[in-house]
């Protein structure tokens, strides 16, 4: 079963679980307090705006309860993705490199947008060939990443560069392609109807990525 | 009460004091507070007594233009406002419609003008909070937002501080509470530079069982103030700003705006959602303009009951604040839920999971008296209805203004046909026609994955999950038209919205207004506000559609100027079943030919954007809807959508069909070739026109149907190549690359922007 985490101001857990079970997932809300995931095989942390992106975004939510269960599951080797807003919390909570400011031209950016896969070796992109393009949407304030030690692992790449992200950054990974933070949404892109339903194998490959993982 | 000295102090928490003019007769409480020496004397005589401070700060805001409605009530009793599916109308928090299978819609609309012109990003962030708490508190999940805004033109630096400054209030307040703004409206124009108008909508959507209404319940009830703590943000603020006009000072009114929290409002609506599914609460009234004094006052007058309050169980901000500032606080993120004694461990047990203060403040008690103490004193004892129904209601006088028939009478006498091209590239440049991405690609449009047709397009339309049901909105204002002829101008925004909303498939159910009027003491704007009401609710009979809900906004000048008479029409509309390709404007491609739906010879550019924007000039009198052939050829146009036989629908608005030819070929990235016979043809802006873009097979279906509706319909042209070619009678020719057309219609408003 898929955890998908609920921070107060968190706003996409209904759409993050509906793709996921869209795609042949088991998925449930998890709550920001609760300090024990036993049963929990992988973790999502949807979009939103966790603790009102007050103080840093990320900032409050990595210090919550639930996070130390979060990280004792990436530590296993589990699947864990972030998305958007839980990009950043995952950055603030220390699973993934670098930081998200401020997109280069100061505005909220709400569009479809393209991006390439260029790292198939972990849950969110094991079932697509590398260079693969996807249409899927950017919402984010916040969604310029940045590494100064520019190690990061970037594992899907926008096509043309709607923030600054250092390296064309949509995508990053840990080492070991168990932990992924996106800034775009693959679960507002699964269905014709809302413009591109491209999204559906990033969430596919998360899904199959939960089913084979064994700790 | 009446030594002067005693009520110094309090005078001094109420009203921003002004240390540079010291008058030698200081303004008595009363003016400064907003209420008229008659309004003053009719308190007295309801009371039998002089009013204490705090009353008198109570009465002051409820019997505010914005909260009393004062000058607008007994005309607004005109709207048509039954139907079989109207479960809530006008008079509560948002107008409630029945959708099927007890799927209920709410929907409201608000201006926060006079905000947003003091603190744009503020005004703007704080209207979308409080037009979301009127929806929530029906019991509905908000699931889209909208905004309709006008400024002056944006070659003032001015005016692009406040649009710049609205739009990201907007962004900001919407994207992070989790609600998403689907559509609206932009316009420019220099009636409103000195008063810009920042009016949004909302809609939510409930389950029939979760309905709440703003009663306060039965004797024991008990009033719980959940949300924000209370501060001196915005004392007064909305009810006082919003009633009164701008001069030179109006600087000195921003203590009066209020600051918003979009964080506190997300727990809010969750917190109250669960209230509503766990069926916790007998009812629930939003604190938006007025503060808690509304808050007693209208849930107890709705239930005919009296309320006993103390003020010191609030929480608040910051220490020492008196009774009247706690009565007139428009501390944003508050609601009153009124809970039965039984429940309130649950209702405070729910608070404190969402992490949102809750103060037990009142009980609700037999009789009609609200009873307020604060520090041990009674502060307030005030009958409920004297502050609600009895509020004063004015008949303003109002005549038909003098220069009405000059207006009528400006024609433009053309000697020789105009530059097409140019006037058609003007048109496509000026930023009130223009793209409004800059401003939508700010605003998170596709939260929840249920924004089915997407801003650009003539209505949005979002799924109901789970169902196959989505409703259709759109939102409609004109200011040149309505300054012509505010009758028709009212009765063509619903015939406008009734046609957009058929764009979708969509059935019309209700209309919300917003009329943003000048100053209602004047009788040329209390006839044109008398006339827009008249002209709506025709239209409204006309198509069987009722009013569920509106707002009122005068005092909109600057220096004496008034703005066009701006009523904003926005309409709900019903599809059903959600057919699988939409007829969105992107879709026209290579070989489909271009169909004109509707009366294709007028010529009538009275209030054009062509003569706006090419001339530079208004006048004539714009042509009267013809209810007939709207019914027909929205009956027409929802079918081609429902039947998916049209790939594009788009209606002729803003600019003619010039535009809308263009729009169609900028949004599919294809060129459109048409032919006309009379050039004013193109920029004709008459209602109840469609352009259609349908594939060669399906023209045949099209024909017959609109046979069957007694609908004309023409082949005007086809789809194809990378230009937008307007061929005119004697060989006149007009050649407009589509990609310099798009690149014309996007930069529009972010070039101006910088």
């Amino acid at each position: 079963m898929i955890g998908v985490v609920v921070f107060p101001g968190t706003n996409c857990e209904r759409d993050t679980a509906r793709g996921l079970e869209a795609v042949g997932a088991e998925a449930e809300l998890v709550w920001h307090g609760d300090d024990d995931l036993t049963g929990v095989e992988a973790v999502v942390l949807p979009g939103g705006f966790a603790h009102g992106d007050y103080l840093r975004t990320g900032a409050i939510a990595a210090r919550s309860p639930v996070m130390t269960e979060v990280v004792r599951l990436a530590t296993e080797g589990r699947p864990v993705l972030g998305i958007c807003n839980g990009f950043q919390v995952l950055c603030e909570s220390g699973l993934l490199m670098g930081a998200l400011i401020a997109n280069r031209d100061l505005r909220f950016i709400s569009r479809l947008i393209d991006v390439e896969v260029t790292d198939t070796d972990t849950v969110l992109t094991r079932g697509l060939e590398s260079g693969t393009r996807l249409r899927i949407a950017l919402n984010s304030y916040q969604g310029n990443h940045r590494d100064p030690t520019g190690e990061a692992r970037v594992v899907v790449r926008y096509v043309d560069d709607p923030n600054g992200s250092q390296n064309g950054a949509a995508a990053v990974a840990n080492a070991s392609g168990n932990v992924v933070g996106i800034m775009p949404h693959p679960e507002r892109a699964t269905e014709l109807i809302l413009g591109s339903a491209d999204g559906r194998a990033m969430l596919e490959s998360f899904a199959r990525s939960v089913e084979t993982t064994n700790v | 009460m009446s030594d002067p000295h005693l009520l110094a102090p309090e005078e001094d928490a109420l009203v921003a004091s002004d240390e540079s003019s010291v008058a030698p007769e200081p303004e008595p409480v009363h003016r400064r507070l907003g209420l008229t020496d008659e309004e003053t004397e009719r308190i007295h005589r309801r009371l039998g007594r002089d009013p204490r401070p705090a009353e008198l700060a109570m009465f002051s805001v409820m019997w505010s233009e914005h909260c009393s409605y004062k000058s607008s009530r007994t005309h607004l009793g005109r709207f048509p406002t039954e139907a079989d599916w109207v479960v809530v109308g006008p008079g509560e928090n948002a107008g409630v419609v029945d959708l099927g299978d007890d799927w209920l819609a709410a929907i409201r609309i608000e201006s926060h003008n006079h905000p947003s012109f003091v603190e744009p990003y503020q005004g703007a962030a704080t209207g979308v909070g409080g037009i979301l708490r009127d929806v929530f508190t029906m019991g509905a999940r908000p699931v889209a937002l909208w905004d309709q805004i006008r400024f002056g033109s944006l070659d003032q630096p001015k005016n692009r501080f406040l649009f710049d400054g609205v739009v990201a209030g907007i962004g900001g307040y919407g994207n992070a509470v989790g609600v998403p703004t689907v559509g609206g409206e932009i316009a420019f124009d220099e009636s409103y530079g000195g008063n810009p108008l920042v009016n949004v909508m909302c809609l939510g959507v409930l389950r029939r069982e979760n309905l709440v209404l703003g009663t306060a319940g039965p004797p024991g009830t008990m009033a719980v103030l959940v949300g924000a703590a209370t501060g001196r943000d915005g004392i007064g603020g909305a009810s006082v700003l919003a009633s009164a006009s701008f001069d030179e000072d109006s600087g000195t009114k921003r203590p009066s705006v209020q600051v918003g929290d979009p964080f506190e409002e997300k727990k809010l609506i969750e917190a109250c959602l669960e209230l509503y599914d766990r069926a916790l609460v007998v009812g629930v009234q939003d604190l938006g303009a007025a503060g808690v004094s509304c808050a007693f006052s209208e849930p107890a007058a709705r239930a005919g009951v009296g309320m006993r309050v103390d003020l010191d169980a609030i929480h608040t901000r910051e220490p020492g604040m008196t009774a009247p500032e706690l009565l007139m606080s428009e501390s944003q993120e508050r609601m009153m839920v009124f809970v039965s004694p039984d429940l309130l461990d649950d209702v405070l047990e729910v608070a404190e999971r969402w992490e949102i203060s809750a103060s037990v403040v009142g009980e609700v008690v037999a009789g009609e008296t609200i009873t307020i103490s604060h520090e041990g004193e009674i502060v307030a004892e005030v009958p409920a209805p004297a502050l609600t129904d009895e509020a004063p209601a004015y008949e303003r006088p109002f005549g038909e203004p003098p220069w009405m028939e000059d207006l009528w009478s400006n024609t433009v006498g053309f000697m020789k046909t105009p530059a097409v091209g140019e006037a058609l590239q003007s048109l496509l440049d000026d930023p009130s026609i223009a793209s409004a991405r800059w401003a939508f690609e700010q605003y998170d449009h596709m939260l929840y994955c249920d924004t089915l047709v997407r801003p650009g397009n003539d209505s949005a339309l979002l799924r109901i999950h789970g169902t196959p049901k989505a409703l259709a909105v759109t939102s409609d204002g004109n200011g040149r038209l309505c300054l012509l002829d505010p009758r028709r101008g009212g009765a063509r925004l619903v015939y406008e919205g009734a046609l957009n909303v058929a764009t979708v498939g969509a059935r019309p159910l209700a209309v919300v207004d917003n009329l943003n009027f000048g100053n209602p003491e004047k009788p040329d704007v209390m006839w044109q506000f008398r006339e827009t009401v008249e002209g709506i609710s025709e239209a409204c009979e006309a198509l069987g559609i009722p009013v569920v809900g509106g707002n009122v906004s005068f005092y909109n000048e600057t220096d004496g100027n008034d703005i066009h008479p701006t009523p904003v029409v926005g309409l709900l509309g019903l599809t059903e079943p959600v057919p699988s390709r939409l007829p969105t404007l992107d879709r026209a491609a290579e070989g489909m030919e271009v169909w004109f739906i509707g009366l294709p010879d007028v010529v009538n550019l009275a209030g054009s954007a062509f003569e706006q924007t090419v001339f530079g000039h208004i006048g004539g009198r714009p042509v009267a809807p013809d209810a007939s052939m709207a019914r027909r050829v929205n009956e027409l146009i929802r079918r081609l959508a429902l039947d998916e036989v049209a790939a594009v629908l788009h209606d002729v608005s803003d600019g003619g069909s010039a535009v809308t030819i263009a729009e169609i070929a900028i949004a599919s990235g294809v060129g459109v070739e048409i032919g006309y016979r009379d050039w004013r043809h193109l920029f004709c802006e008459d209602p109840h026109r469609v352009v259609a873009v349908v594939e060669p097979e399906k023209v045949n279906t099209l024909v017959l149907l609109a046979e069957e509706l007694g609908v004309p319909v023409e082949r005007i042209g086809w789809v194809g190549g990378t230009t937008i070619v307007l061929e005119g009678p004697m060989g006149v020719r007009t050649e407009l690359g589509v990609d310099d057309a798009r690149t014309l219609y996007e930069r529009a408003i972010p070039r101006r922007m910088g």
